[in-house]
Order: C-alpha cells, then sequence, then structure tokens
C-alpha cells in the first residue's frame, strides 16, 4: 500500500491509502454506501449502477464514490438531502425493471437490494414508477445455475466473473432498455459452452443468477 | 539552421505552381457546380452531365468543375460561371433544361441569364451580391468561407488561395508559441461543450506517456445535422492543415478521422486528400523537408450516435463496444490506448488555420469575450432558407431566422426553435433577442451543441415535438448507466400517453422529477443533456400539455390520437369528389344534400382527402378533441 492520508467522512476522521477509491475506504470503516456495479480487485469500476453518490466538499454535484481516489484532506458526506434523493430515485428507477418477488428469491436474505433498501429506508417496490418488466423468459438450462434476465440489475459482476473464471461466456448484448447479459450468440446457458462453475451465480448481488438448489 | 528557411521555399515553389494550374482553368469560361451530398441530393451530378453534353454539343471550350456546397443548400443544385466580361455569377435552383440553357445564352449570345441568377459574386454594377442581402451583411464566414468555391479534389485549389501557409508558419515557431496562441485566441470546442482547445492541447503535450495521438471527432450523429459534412466535402484539406499544426503543437505524429460510414462521399474527399497532401509533401515524413513527421489515417465509425461521445469513440476505435466510460481519466491524459489524446470536432481544427495565419486578437475580435468566433448552424424545419450559415457569435436568434434564415416558411406562425441537436432545447418567441454563444444558449435551457437548429411554426405540437427528440435519445441511449436506461425510457412512456390523451395531471410533476435526476445521475452527457427537451418545452408551453391533459386536445392539431378530420357542410362543393376518391379506405360518402361527410370510424387519419380537397373549397379541416365533430354535427344537422 501507499501513502497514507487523513479523511473525513460524515465527520469522522479516517486514515486511509491514497489513491484507494472512496467506496472501500468507507465500507473498511463501516460507512454503509448503496454499491452495485463496482468491484473492489477490478482496475476499473463501470460506474454504472450510480447508487453510490456521495457528496464532495468543493465539488458542485454528486460524485460516485466508486470513481472518487482518496487524497490528503478529502471531506465527504454520505449523507445529504441531495445525495438520498438521487440515490432514491436510482433505486427506484431499478426497481422499476425488477421482478419483485423476495419470498421465493433465492437471494432472499442476502440480497444487495434489500440491503440497500434497509440501509436507506426506501421501498422496495417502486412508488411512482409502474413496472417494466421485459417478460424474458428464465433460463435453467445449464446443470446447477438459474438466470432470471427480469431480476438482472446489470451490474455486470457475473460477467467480470465468467471472465476471471477463464471461461468468457457472458456478456452485455443490445442497446439502451433492452441491455441484457447474455451468452454468445444469445444461446441458452446448456448450450454456451458454460462450465457450471457458477463464480456468475457467487458475484451476482440480487437473485438474478443463482444456484439451483 | 537551413531547416528553418526550408519550409518556406518549398512551399513557395509549391504555391507559385498551384497558382499558375488554377490560372489556366480562367483562360476558358469556368463553371463551377455545387456536388455536395446535398447537392447531388438535388440532381447536381446529372446537371454536370447535362452542362457537359451542351458544351459537346455547341462546340464550346469551357471548364466545368465539382465544388463542394455554399451553404444555399434551399437553392440545390447551384451553378456559378465565371466568364469574362461579366462578373462570377451564381444561379439557384438548376436544373438540366435551366443548366443548358444559361450555358447556351451566356456563352454564345452572352445574354448571362439574370432571371435565374442568384447573385453576383463580386462586386458590380448590374447585379447584387451577397453583402446586398441581410443573409451576407449577417454572415462572416471564417470555416465555411471557401467551401463551395475551390474544388476539394484538387489540393492545389486551397494552396493557391493560400491553404498550408499557416503550416509553413509553425512549422517555423516553438509548439510551445501554437499552445499560446490557440489559449490566446479564446477558441472552444466546437463539437458541442465548448471546452477551451488550447487548453486541452497543453494538457496533453504535458501529459507523460507517449506516442500522443489526436482524433478529429467527424462522428456527426445528430439527425439532420450536416456541418462537418460538408467541411469535409467542401474543403477537406481546411481539416487537414489544422490537425497537422495541432500534432506539431501537441508533439504527436499520428492523427485518425473518426467519421461515420454513413458518409461516403465524405469519406472519399477526405481519403483524396490525405493522399494528395502525402504527395506534395505536406503530411507525411519530414512535412516540407523539416524533421517534423506526422500522418493521418481515416477510421470509419459504424454509426451508434453514443460513439460521437469520446471515450465511446475510443472504446470503438480500440475494438471494444462503443459504450462511454467514466471521466477521469480525460482523453487528454489517457485517451487511445491509455496514451495521451487530443479529441477535437472537424470545426475545432479547421478554425486552427485561419488563427494562426491572422493571429489571436483577429479571432478574438469576432463574436465575444468568452465566445470568440463564429457559429457555424445548419438551418432546418420551418424556415425559408435552409441551410449552413456561419455567424458570429453574439448573433441573436431573431438575426439568425428571420434575417438569415428569410424567417418562416409558408407565411405561419413562429413557434419554438429548437436548438443543440436533440438534446437542445425549445425556446419561444420571447426568447428570440437570447444571442447564440455557448454561455447563453445553456442559460436559456438549450445548448449549441454541434449545431443544430430546427424552427417550429404554429402547426409543430410541442409536447409531439418533446416525445420526437427524447424517443431519439433514448433509443440511442447505449444503456449502461441506471438513470438513463431506465428514467429516458420512463419518461418517454409518460410522453406518449400525453400525445394518445392518455396523460394524468400529475405527469408532469413526475416528468419533472425524472428529468432532473437523470441530468444529475447520468454517467455520460448522452444522459445528462436527454431530458433538456422535456424540461424546456414544459417550462415554455406548459399550456399545450395542459391541453393534451386535462382536455384530450391537441392546440396545434398534430397528434393524431386527438384529432379528428371533419368536412365543413357550407364549404363543401358537393359535386367535385375529390375527397372521395382519395380515401384509402373510403370512408368518405354523400349525404342526401350531396354534401360529403367522413365515417369517423372508418378514417385512419391519413390526411389525404385534406391534400385532396382544392383550395378554393377548403372544406376539410382537422378538429381537436375528436368529440368536437359530433358536437359540430348536431349544431349543423349533418345527417
Ligand atoms: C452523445 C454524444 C454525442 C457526441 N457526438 C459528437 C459528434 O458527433 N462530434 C463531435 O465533435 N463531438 C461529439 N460529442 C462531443 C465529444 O464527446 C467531445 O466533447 C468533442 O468531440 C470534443 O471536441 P471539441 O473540444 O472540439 O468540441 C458528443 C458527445 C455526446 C455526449
Ligand atoms: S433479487 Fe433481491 S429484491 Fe429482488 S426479488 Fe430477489 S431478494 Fe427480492
Ligand atoms: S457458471 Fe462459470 S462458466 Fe458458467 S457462466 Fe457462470 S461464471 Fe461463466
Ligand atoms: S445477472 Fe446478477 S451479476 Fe449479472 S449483471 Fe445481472 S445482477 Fe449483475
Ligand atoms: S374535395 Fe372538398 S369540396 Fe370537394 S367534395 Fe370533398 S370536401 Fe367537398
Ligand atoms: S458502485 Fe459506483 S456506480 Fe455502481
Ligand atoms: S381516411 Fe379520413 S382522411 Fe383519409
Amino acid at each position: 500500500m501507499g501513502k497514507q492520508v487523513t479523511i473525513t467522512v460524515d465527520g469522522k476522521t479516517i486514515s486511509a491509502g491514497e489513491g484507494e477509491m472512496l467506496l472501500w475506504t468507507a465500507l473498511d470503516n463501516d460507512i454503509y454506501i448503496p454499491h452495485l456495479c463496482s468491484e473492489r480487485n477490478e482496475k476499473e469500476t463501470p460506474a454504472s449502477c450510480r447508487l453510490c453518490f456521495v457528496e464532495v466538499a468543493g465539488r458542485p454535484a454528486p460524485v460516485p464514490a466508486c470513481t472518487l481516489s482518496v487524497s490528503e484532506g478529502l471531506v465527504v458526506k454520505t449523507r445529504s438531502e441531495r445525495v438520498d434523493a438521487l440515490v432514491a430515485a436510482g433505486f427506484e428507477l431499478l426497481m422499476s425493471n425488477h421482478r419483485l418477488d423476495c419470498k421465493n428469491c433465492p437471494a432472499n436474505g442476502k440480497c444487495e437490494l434489500q440491503r440497500i433498501a434497509k440501509a436507506r429506508k426506501l421501498r422496495l417496490k417502486p412508488k411512482n414508477l409502474p413496472i417494466l418488466d421485459k417478460g424474458l423468459p428464465v433460463d435453467d438450462s445449464a446443470p446447477g445455475i438459474v438466470y432470471d434476465p427480469n431480476k438482472c440489475v446489470l451490474c455486470g459482476r457475473c460477467i467480470r466473473a465468467c471472465r476471471r473464471s477463464g471461461n468468457s461466456i457472458l456478456g452485455f448484448t443490445s442497446r439502451g432498455f433492452e441491455r441484457v447479459v447474455a451468452t454468445f450468440g444469445d444461446l441458452p446457458l446448456g448450450e454456451s459452452g458454460c462450465q457450471g462453475c457458477s463464480d456468475c451465480a457467487e458475484a451476482c448481488p440480487v437473485g438474478a443468477l443463482s444456484k439451483q438448489a | 539552421m537551413a531547416s528553418n528557411t526550408q519550409p518556406a521555399v518549398v512551399y513557395a515553389a509549391l504555391k507559385e505552381q498551384a497558382v499558375q494550374n488554377r490560372d489556366k482553368l480562367f483562360e476558358k469560361p469556368l463553371i463551377m457546380i455545387g456536388a455536395a451530398t446535398c447537392g447531388r441530393a438535388a440532381g447536381a451530378l446529372k446537371l454536370v452531365e447535362e452542362i457537359k453534353n451542351e458544351l459537346n454539343r455547341l462546340q464550346l471550350e469551357a471548364n466545368v468543375v465539382e465544388v463542394g456546397c455554399m451553404g444555399h443548400c434551399y437553392a440545390e443544385p447551384i451553378m456559378v460561371i465565371y466568364n469574362e466580361g461579366f462578373p462570377p455569377m451564381a444561379y439557384g435552383n438548376v436544373n438540366e433544361g435551366v443548366g443548358a440553357r444559361i450555358v447556351r445564352d451566356y456563352l454564345t449570345d452572352g445574354d448571362p441569364g439574370y432571371e435565374f441568377a442568384l447573385v453576383a459574386l463580386e462586386p458590380n454594377d448590374f447585379f447584387p451580391t451577397f453583402s446586398d442581402f441581410p443573409r451576407g451583411v449577417h454572415e462572416n464566414k471564417i470555416v465555411l468561407d471557401q467551401c463551395g468555391f475551390i474544388d476539394p479534389q484538387n489540393i492545389e485549389h486551397y494552396i493557391a488561395t493560400g491553404g498550408y501557409s499557416a503550416l509553413v508558419k509553425v512549422l517555423e515557431a516553438d509548439p510551445g508559441e501554437i499552445i499560446e496562441t490557440v489559449k490566446a485566441s479564446g477558441l472552444r470546442g466546437r463539437g458541442g461543450a465548448g471546452f477551451p482547445t488550447g487548453l486541452k492541447w497543453e494538457t496533453c503535450r504535458n501529459a507523460g506517456g507517449s506516442p500522443k495521438y489526436l482524433i478529429c471527432n467527424a462522428d456527426e450523429g445528430d439527425p439532420g445535422a450536416f456541418m462537418d459534412r460538408t467541411i469535409l466535402e467542401s474543403t477537406p484539406h481546411s481539416l487537414l492543415e489544422g490537425m497537422t499544426i495541432a500534432g506539431r503543437a501537441v508533439g504527436s505524429e499520428k492523427g485518425y478521422i473518426y467519421i461515420r460510414a454513413e458518409y461516403p462521399l465524405a469519406v472519399e474527399r477526405i481519403t483524396q486528400a490525405v493522399q494528395q497532401a502525402r504527395e506534395k509533401g505536406l503530411l507525411g515524413e519530414n512535412i516540407l523537408g523539416t524533421d517534423f513527421s506526422f500522418n493521418i489515417e481515416i477510421f470509419q465509425g459504424s454509426g451508434a450516435f453514443v460513439c460521437g461521445e469520446e471515450t465511446a469513440l475510443l472504446a470503438s476505435m480500440e475494438g471494444r463496444a462503443g459504450i462511454p466510460t467514466h471521466k477521469p481519466p480525460f482523453p487528454a491524459d489517457a485517451g487511445l490506448w491509455g496514451k495521451p489524446t487530443v479529441i477535437n470536432n472537424v470545426k475545432s481544427f479547421s478554425y486552427v488555420p485561419h488563427i494562426m495565419n491572422n493571429g489571436a486578437d483577429w479571432f478574438k475580435s469576432i463574436g465575444t469575450e468568452k465566445n470568440p468566433g463564429t457559429a457555424i448552424f445548419a438551418l432546418a424545419g420551418k424556415i425559408e432558407n435552409t441551410g449552413l450559415v456561419e455567424v458570429p457569435m453574439s448573433t441573436t436568434l431573431n438575426e439568425l431566422i428571420f434575417e438569415v434564415g428569410g424567417g418562416i416558411a409558408g407565411g405561419k406562425q413562429f413557434k419554438a426553435v429548437q436548438i443543440g441537436g436533440p438534446s437542445g432545447g425549445c425556446m419561444p418567441e420571447s426568447a428570440l433577442e437570447t444571442p447564440i454563444d455557448f454561455d447563453s444558449l445553456t442559460e436559456a435551457g438549450a445548448m449549441m451543441g454541434s449545431g443544430g437548429m430546427v424552427v417550429l411554426d404554429e402547426d409543430d405540437c410541442m409536447v409531439e415535438i418533446a416525445r420526437y427528440f427524447l424517443d431519439f435519445t433514448q433509443k440511442e441511449s447505449c444503456g449502461k448507466c441506471t438513470f438513463c436506461r431506465l428514467g429516458t425510457k420512463h419518461m418517454l412512456d409518460i410522453l406518449e400517453r400525453i400525445t394518445k390523451g392518455q396523460g394524468r395531471p400529475e405527469d408532469i410533476d413526475l416528468l419533472m422529477e425524472l428529468a432532473a435526476r437523470v441530468k444529475e445521475g447520468s454517467l455520460c452527457n448522452l444522459g445528462k443533456t436527454a431530458p433538456n427537451p422535456v424540461l424546456s418545452t414544459i417550462r415554455h408551453f406548459r399550456d399545450e400539455y395542459d391541453a393534451h391533459i386535462n382536455e384530450g386536445r391537441c392546440p396545434s392539431l398534430m397528434c393524431k390520437d386527438l384529432i379528428a378530420y371533419y368536412i365543413l357542410p357550407d364549404k363543401c362543393e358537393r359535386s367535385c369528389d375529390a375527397c372521395v376518391g382519395s380515401c384509402p379506405v373510403e370512408a368518405i360518402f354523400s349525404n342526401e344534400d350531396r354534401i360529403k361527410v367522413i365515417d369517423q370510424e372508418k378514417c385512419v387519419k391519413c390526411d389525404s382527402c385534406k391534400v385532396a380537397c382544392p383550395p378554393q373549397y377548403a372544406a376539410v379541416v382537422k378538429l381537436s378533441p375528436p368529440s368536437e365533430v359530433a358536437a359540430r354535427e348536431q349544431g349543423e344537422g349533418v345527417k
């Protein structure tokens, strides 16, 4: 680890490694910031879930904590009216495109969405927005793995896990609202060359990719 | 230091030869025809052929040259004739017959065909020139100056008018000086954001890491925009010269032009220009005999709008999906292959030779302190003179639309101007005095964008306009980040609902809330600006939203679900029957008085009957809300 610097998060003085992303510094110090897409050991963050916003002294607008590199004297607030409203809006958008069924969900109890809702006192079910369900088929063709794209929040963790496993079977396809995680050529997992290692299911923060019971 | 005097000497020889060759063109009558994409769409290539045939038939000697676009697209095809004894004349809307006739009368009988002439290109006693029109008074052409007046396929035309002399100048200067001049000129990037160009170059120059790269962003994905295409097709060497100067300034030896594959003519012209510049030693190894080398490669992009965003552009060049990434790092620090990279728009680079030649103070004297230089706009929509214009920054919208653009087409009433491309804003009549510059437009809820401008009149429904633009950006969203992917989708669904008469009173607040969050939360500028058309139309045309939502009425009679076609009984001529035959679904019948009536159940609202009804009767009208029809029928006792 490089040089240690001192920063302030929510009024707490914290010693952190210079250049580390604030998201990890905060989590290591028991300050929870909602996050879905970023991973500690990956060189780059997709910065795509847009839930980790924090307020930085001297910056005009909230900044994603997964993109904020820690430097001496940094002053950050993880909560403010503005940040809370933005995170709540982002969360509601995500949940408006999520097939909510916690009771029957393999992730129930260890789900990152449930955790965010609890930490930020947010409803899982959108308040103002109608549900946009794409009605995609659930794929249980590969032994030991179930993929329900209707629950996917497009964090990309499974794709990276699959790549790290040496298989690189998963990727994003299509654009805009149609963006979806799929195998190459859009084959069912069972025909895609999937080795059934289930690293993807381990990586999935929600119940979209799960190990079959 | 022999190498210091060398470039000037080599260039002087090039120029002398170029002038000689160009002057030969004028030894015979010279006929120039605008044959850029816009001219071709209007039939310029057929005109070229017909003119050549006519010259053959008449056994006349003349030079025929295909040039680029003069910017007067409403008058395409345009032809210019240089003939001894008269000032050079430009003719507009020249079809093959007219073209042949002008050539015949002018070159055999000396009749310059005033009735077809647009303007004379030099001051004279017979015929007005551009500066005698309001447009000419406002226009100040820098980048577009040569467009339509030189042969884009012949580098010597560019050189003969002083082209590449700025490069010679900077080859003799210290690279730091170039950057100082660009900084002092205040040039701001014309790709939309208006970032100071000199600062970008300096960052790249000072960034560690080599090699350094230069990229010209010629993706131009805005629907209806064609400024960059026109420059590439009409004066490609000004871009190449600007890029080479930038290469020298930042210490790069390799530049790319990222151009959309849907621009085949532009690709052809710029590829040819690169080759000709290399042959003349103005590009490539040891430019003009100095130790400076710079190469340019053409990269054809595959077309997604978001690929114009610089980080997505880089991803696409590196063979990855064209999807934006977080900044920082900025390209100037870590761009193509992680190396320091300057990315500039076509127009931004094209100003540079002019700034080098005329100095920073000259550039600053045009426009305003913070927004020096000119603005280049493609005028489209309900405006009399569509086309490409270049006016000083700080020209007002009013001047641009009513003086330069000739006002609203067909004597209709102005309603709004949508400025800045699909993510721009709609400005109402009360904002017409807004000066055109980066800061004023942003402040007014629109933006400069890359220079798209659509004029809207009384027949345009502002809710539908907002829906139309959002539909574009929503479809072009890459889908990576939450706010843009889902926020624009919800917004679009709401707008569709409103245009169908299914809006709810709470929809406007919901739209504004979503818009604000999408702007704040999105990853790239596509999402950050996509809500602009919605926000600006709500702000300025709230009453139209209210009419749709509360009364199911479209005040502009544009939203199909909210209108019905109706035949005014007292206007119908009864015996002409024109409408009956025009209707594709046989919805029109005669009542016992032989007055025509539309069966609303059958009508598919195709507008055919309204078009077919002779103008002296104009009996077919649109009504909104559709329930108006029943009310009228009752009132008028129609059976
Ligand atoms: C969705 C999107 C599309 C863009 N398209 C273009 C484009 O077609 N041409 C362009 O020059 N800049 C485009 N830009 C802006 C570029 O990201 C970048 O700012 C610009 O090329 C920088 O050049 P400049 O400094 O000369 O303006 C786009 C930006 C966004 C967000
Ligand atoms: S993924 Fe999480 S929020 Fe969604 S249904 Fe499963 S447990 Fe509930
Ligand atoms: S199980 Fe393993 S190999 Fe199969 S998709 Fe998931 S990560 Fe890839
Ligand atoms: S399946 Fe799970 S891990 Fe993969 S992108 Fe969707 S939510 Fe993320
Ligand atoms: S075209 Fe017009 S005037 Fe003629 S019958 Fe139809 S409505 Fe009447
Ligand atoms: S964790 Fe930061 S944007 Fe997803
Ligand atoms: S069907 Fe009604 S206008 Fe044509």
